[in-house]
């Protein structure tokens, strides 16, 4: 695998993101995009399981529940949706949100779905009960969220204000770290001791989770307009993202230095790469037994036409294996 | 029955009706058919019963039977299931015979006069019949409620000029001693070429008058409506489309376009003079379809429009017909007018009398820089906010409006109207406590109130002059306000206005401010303040008189007499803030700057999160007991300082209570999770010496803040460093101004004395909130000491 991933030389989309899931299986790749469906692909033969129509706008985000039974998605149409998978129906759909909401989760056991908005609000929806209104509001951004990810007894989100905010439900308390640059993703490291944070000056930050020191800072890759994702790997060894320029950027964790090959032997578990302006162009870095497997270009899911991807995502852990990247 | 007349008989016998037929020979005389056998049939063929007086009856189905000729047979069941789409609606009319729809059957299909368009003169016969039928009925009088609630067809201007004696069909005005003219001019006669002039026409006229008697008068001539239909379509002036006459009947249009002639003639002579064109043949000739081969005529294919076909100078209509109303032109009222106002025979109202010469004044005489172009003069009301838009306005106006007296009736307010109307006021809630004084409690009030103004007058004066030569710019704000206020202040201040009714003191002097406002005596106003209160109090207190004024609106009255006083009081003064909020960023940014990320950069706050989002996170509530959600908030003064400057409070009863329990939460979390950083952690802290004096400086913390916290299990083996010497040379500072404290040494010291401990009691120091231990033992610290501090810690840190 080369270090970095060549693709056209698109404009970005501002709006392009990817979900990475923290544990997932890779049987299935998810996609959302501009023609306001949700897309379910075999990432393996490239072909075309299901899509999923209902939204009124792009769909920004989508994410998979734990028992592959549900999907949820948000969209710029200010809405939340509940899929059932196989039915290809919206189970539910949650408005509330002032402004496009551009990221989604559901929690461990998908009860509940967190939303993120450009409404600088975060609001947990109750998926179990027919109440209308959101659970929670955490109104605490100054600034639009732009990304958001739950752990077992945490919401973690990075706002544009420049804060990292981890509300320990456990703990009661609420934590916000500044960054100071506006946050694009952020993500738990697989052992809940660690947050990664990407931010508009071309820089990841692993904090400490517990007192917010800085564990390494992450540069070399461009950051500096669109909201691009950053991930850390299965174990913790490696921390990846997408640049403006086209490319994936692949770190050691501990040495904060770049990796200068990915793919081949190295355990890689999980890229994210920004999605180009047009047709899906997915790069799959997939990881088996003994070794990742990269397959670039289109080979992976076929591009569709007119269509930007904003999101994809794997469906939740079978065995542990494989990630998706748009790229 | 008459006979046919021969010739060569009389030949004035006169014949009427139609002649039988001649008998032929041999022919038998029919007999006459007798009555009873004398039917009528309908088209079916069915004898027509005459059930009825007048319609004729109905004969139902089949000979008033439900059965047919060939016998009664139900109807089979027909499922419709398949076919919902096909099902309609059955009416009444589905079960109607067609007698029924005819002329004479119970809903006639033939169009009828409606009440709409039925005439509007009254049906006297009718009027009196339901007159009488008012007297009579159960009720008397009920019928006459119809009047009242039926609902008006006729405008109220048709109404009242019934009334003065017009009817339908006749012009307006005072009744004419002539002969009504023709509504339309002969149209075979055709004027070429000029107009007649209206002198010739008019004569034209006397010459018929002649001929009335004198004591005949004629209502005047209905005016011809004006149409002002507007142009919608993109055609040019005048453009009539594809004329059928022209078209069809090759009669090409030859006259003079008139540009100026109403669209309602044009449909007129649109169809109206087909059958002038009675000698040609009737048919598609050549025009606007081409020529065919066969034609002659090919020389005026298309109607050609040449300019000369239009008007070039806008002119009068041919006058003489008297079509013009009020809007004729001059030449025409100025004359008729003479004859017509003395020969007014019409009933003159009540307390006119006609006007016996007429007055015209002349135009006024215009000014030497007059400029016979409009622009545009806003008019700004006075109290209006823009102040510097007012400003220019003035200047290049040269004049403001802003006598209410002027304005029109529609900017007047309720009470205005009511006080130009002379009405009483609207008795509401009293507005003032004063109200529910007796007469004579409130005369002696006001004596004694004007009694203390008397006084405080005298007082002020030495004062006053005082003042005058020592302008401070407390003294120049009035001016600027007063100017402001303008004509507002009038009514601001009055009894029911009062912003600052909580505090009885401020209302007071807030009233004497407004009085000395409205007195224009700026110099004054500073008296009026409190004497014991700092010179930034007193300054924001005067901003605040000054806006409460302004604010104050001349709605008053009218607004307290629909409204109630609030029967429970809600805190206007104070709003709801969050607790603890993200401070200041200034110095995270530059911590950021420089990657000291960790206790520079965080902020940490009490969250509570909703009960239901602990169930479904399968985590129990860490506040069981509040019923708080999300950040804690406090009820904080409006016009605080302490809005300004973050200080530390004190964390409300419910931290503390569960604030074990939250240790120990976190206690098992990072038991249960073992890091694996904390190896990179400790490497990393021998790399950046600043971030290890940081923590350094954070552990310090933690030993100071030992002593109230009972040891928890951790703590106890280790040997408790308490360094109650080095404390007094530690600089308590708030940096982030939360309650998050740092004891910095002045001097650089030994850095790693606490190293190996620091690790072990991070988990501790999370929990044990700092706001709460050192709030207290700084609470009476000073605070503009501490900011000073602050900012000189913050410059030596940026130095080291």
């Amino acid at each position: 695998l080369p270090q970095s991933l060549p693709v056209p030389p698109a404009p970005v989309s501002p709006r392009s993101h990817l979900v990475p899931a923290p544990r997932v299986d890779g049987n299935y790749c998810l996609t959302c995009g501009s023609d306001k469906s949700l897309k379910l692909w075999n990432p393996h033969k490239g072909t075309l399981l299901r899509t999923y129509h209902g939204h009124g706008y792009e769909v920004l985000d989508a994410a998979g529940s734990f028992d592959n039974s549900q999907l949820c998605s948000c969209s710029a149409d200010k809405t939340v949706a509940l899929w059932d998978v196989a039915t290809g129906q919206v189970v539910r759909k949650f408005r509330g949100h002032a402004g496009k909401v551009s990221c989604v989760q559901f929690n461990e056991e998908a009860t509940v779905i967190v939303s993120g908005s450009i409404d600088s609000t975060v609001r947990c929806w109750d998926c179990r009960s027919r109440r209308p209104d959101p659970v929670q509001v955490l109104d605490e951004a100054k600034d639009g969220v732009s990304s958001v990810k739950v752990s077992d007894h945490e919401i973690l989100s990075g706002s544009v204000d420049g804060r990292v905010r981890r509300y320990d439900l456990r703990a009661g308390q609420l934590y916000s770290d500044y960054v100071g640059s506006p946050i694009t993703s952020v993500c738990f490291s697989k052992d809940g001791q660690c947050v990664l944070a990407a931010s508009l000056d071309s820089t990841l930050r692993l904090l400490d989770k517990d007192t917010g020191e800085l564990l390494g800072e992450y540069t070399g890759h461009r950051s500096t307009t669109y909201k691009l994702d950053c991930v850390l790997s299965e174990q913790d060894t490696h921390v990846g993202s997408a640049s403006e320029d086209g490319k994936v950027y692949f770190w050691d964790l501990v040495e904060v230095s770049r990796v200068p090959h990915v793919g081949g032997r190295q355990a890689l578990d999980e890229v994210l790469l920004h999605p180009p302006s047009r047709g899906h162009q997915h790069v799959h870095l997939r990881q088996a037994e003994g070794g990742a497997r990269v397959r670039a270009g289109t080979s992976g899911i076929p591009p569709r036409d007119g269509a930007r991807t904003s999101g994809i995502t794997w469906d939740p852990p079978r065995d542990g294996a494989g990630t998706s990247g748009t790229l | 029955m008459a006979a046919e007349s021969s010739d060569s008989e009389e030949e004035d016998l006169v014949s009427y009706g139609s002649a039988l037929p001649a008998l032929q020979e041999g022919e038998r005389i029919k007999k006459p058919v007798p009555l009873q056998e004398q039917t009528v049939k309908d088209g079916k063929g069915r004898y027509q019963r005459f059930h009825g007086a007048f319609t004729g009856g109905f004969s139902a189905g089949y000979f008033n039977t439900v059965g047919t000729k060939e016998g009664w047979t139900p109807s089979s069941f027909i499922s419709s299931r398949q076919k919902r789409a096909d099902k309609t609606i059955l009416g009444p009319e589905d079960f109607m015979d067609e007698e029924d729809l005819s002329e004479f059957g119970i809903a006639p299909k033939d169009i009828t006069t409606t009440d709409d368009f039925a005439s509007k003169a009254k049906d006297r016969i009718k009027e009196k019949a339901r007159q009488i039928a008012g007297v009579v009925a159960a009720i008397p009088g009920t019928t006459a409620f119809d009047d009242l609630i039926g609902p008006s067809k006729i405008t109220i201007g048709v109404e009242l000029l019934r009334k003065m004696g017009w009817k339908e069909g006749q012009g307006i005005g005072p009744r004419i001693k002539r002969k009504p003219l023709r509504q339309k001019p002969d149209p075979q006669v055709k004027v070429y070429g000029c107009a007649l002039p209206p002198g010739l026409s008019e004569g034209s006229e006397d010459e018929e008058d002649e001929y009335q008697p004198e004591n005949v008068t004629f209502a005047p001539k209905d005016v011809m409506p004006v149409d002002l239909t507007p142009k919608e379509d993109v055609h040019g002036l005048g453009y009539k489309g594809l004329d059928p006459t022209q078209a069809l009947f090759g009669i090409s249009g030859r006259e003079h376009l008139n540009l100026f002639t109403g669209g309602s003639e044009k449909t007129s002579d649109l169809l109206g003079d087909l059958r002038h064109s009675k000698g040609r043949k009737l048919g598609i000739t050549g025009q606007a379809f081409g020529v065919g081969a066969l034609e002659e005529e090919d020389d005026d294919i298309y109607a050609t429009e040449t300019l000369s076909k239009y008007d070039t100078v806008l002119k009068d209509e041919e006058p003489g017909d008297g079509l013009y109303g009020w809007t004729a032109p001059k030449q025409y009222k100025s004359k008729k007018r003479f004859e017509t106002e003395v020969k007014y025979i019409g009933k003159i109202l009540d307390g006119f009398s006609l006007a016996s010469k007429s007055s015209t004044y002349p135009p006024p005489d215009l000014p030497r820089d007059y400029r016979p172009v409009h622009y545009f003069r806003p008019v700004i009301a006075a109290g209006n906010e823009n102040y510097h838009l007012r400003k220019a306005l003035e200047q290049s106006t040269g004049k403001l409006e802003n006598d209410t007296t002027q304005q029109s009736r529609h900017t007047l307010n309720a009470s205005q109207r009511r006080d130009r109307l002379g009405e009483t006021v609207l008795k509401g809630p009293a507005p003032s406590v004063l109200e529910y004084l007796s007469e004579k409690d409130r005369e002696r009030l006001k004596e004694v109130k004007q009694a203390s103004e008397q006084q405080m007058k005298v007082k002020m004066l030495p004062q006053q002059s005082q003042n005058r030569f020592q302008p401070t710019s407390a003294n120049d704000a009035p001016h600027k306000w007063q100017m402001f206020l303008g004509g507002q202040l009038a009514n601001a201040g009055s009894s029911d206005f009062k912003p600052f009714a909580r505090n009885p003191e401020k209302q007071k002097r807030y009233e004497s401010f407004v009085q000395s406002l409205k007195q224009g005596q700026k110099d004054m106003l500073e008296h009026y303040l409190d004497p014991s209160m700092t010179e930034w109090e007193r300054g924001r207190e005067q901003e605040e008189f000054f806006r409460a004024a302004m604010f104050y609106k001349s709605s008053n009255s009218t607004l307290s007499s629909r409204f109630t006083r609030a029967k429970y009081e809600d805190d206007v003064d104070k709003v709801e803030v969050p607790r603890d909020q993200e401070n200041d960023i200034d110095d995270k940014e530059s911590a950021v700057k420089m990657k000291m990320f960790g206790k520079l950069t965080r902020d940490k706050f009490e969250w509570h999160p909703e009960k239901l989002l602990c169930k479904r996170f399968n985590v129990p509530d860490p506040y069981p007991d509040s019923s708080i959600v999300g950040l804690p908030k406090v009820k904080r003064d409006k016009y605080s300082v302490f809005n300004f400057l973050t200080l530390p409070e004190a964390t409300t009863s419910v931290t503390q209570a569960t604030n074990e329990r939250i240790q120990q939460n976190n206690n098992l979390n990072s038991k249960l999770k073992p890091s694996r950083w904390d190896v990179s952690d400790k490497e990393k802290e021998k790399k950046d010496s600043i971030s290890e004096f940081i923590s350094l400086a954070r552990s310090k913390v933690d030993i100071q803040q030992q002593p109230p916290v009972p040891m928890t299990e951790e703590c106890g083996t280790e040997t408790n460093e308490t360094l109650p010497s080095e404390v007094g040379t530690w600089l308590c500072l708030n940096l982030k101004g939360n309650g998050t404290f740092f004891f910095l040494q002045k001097k650089k010291q030994k850095k790693h004395k606490n190293k190996g401990k620091h690790k072990n009691k991070k988990s501790e120091k999370e929990s044990s909130s700092d706001t709460e231990d050192s709030s207290d033992s700084l609470s009476d610290m000073d605070t503009t000491e501490n900011l000073l501090k602050r900012s000189q810690i913050l410059q030596w840190i940026t130095r080291t």
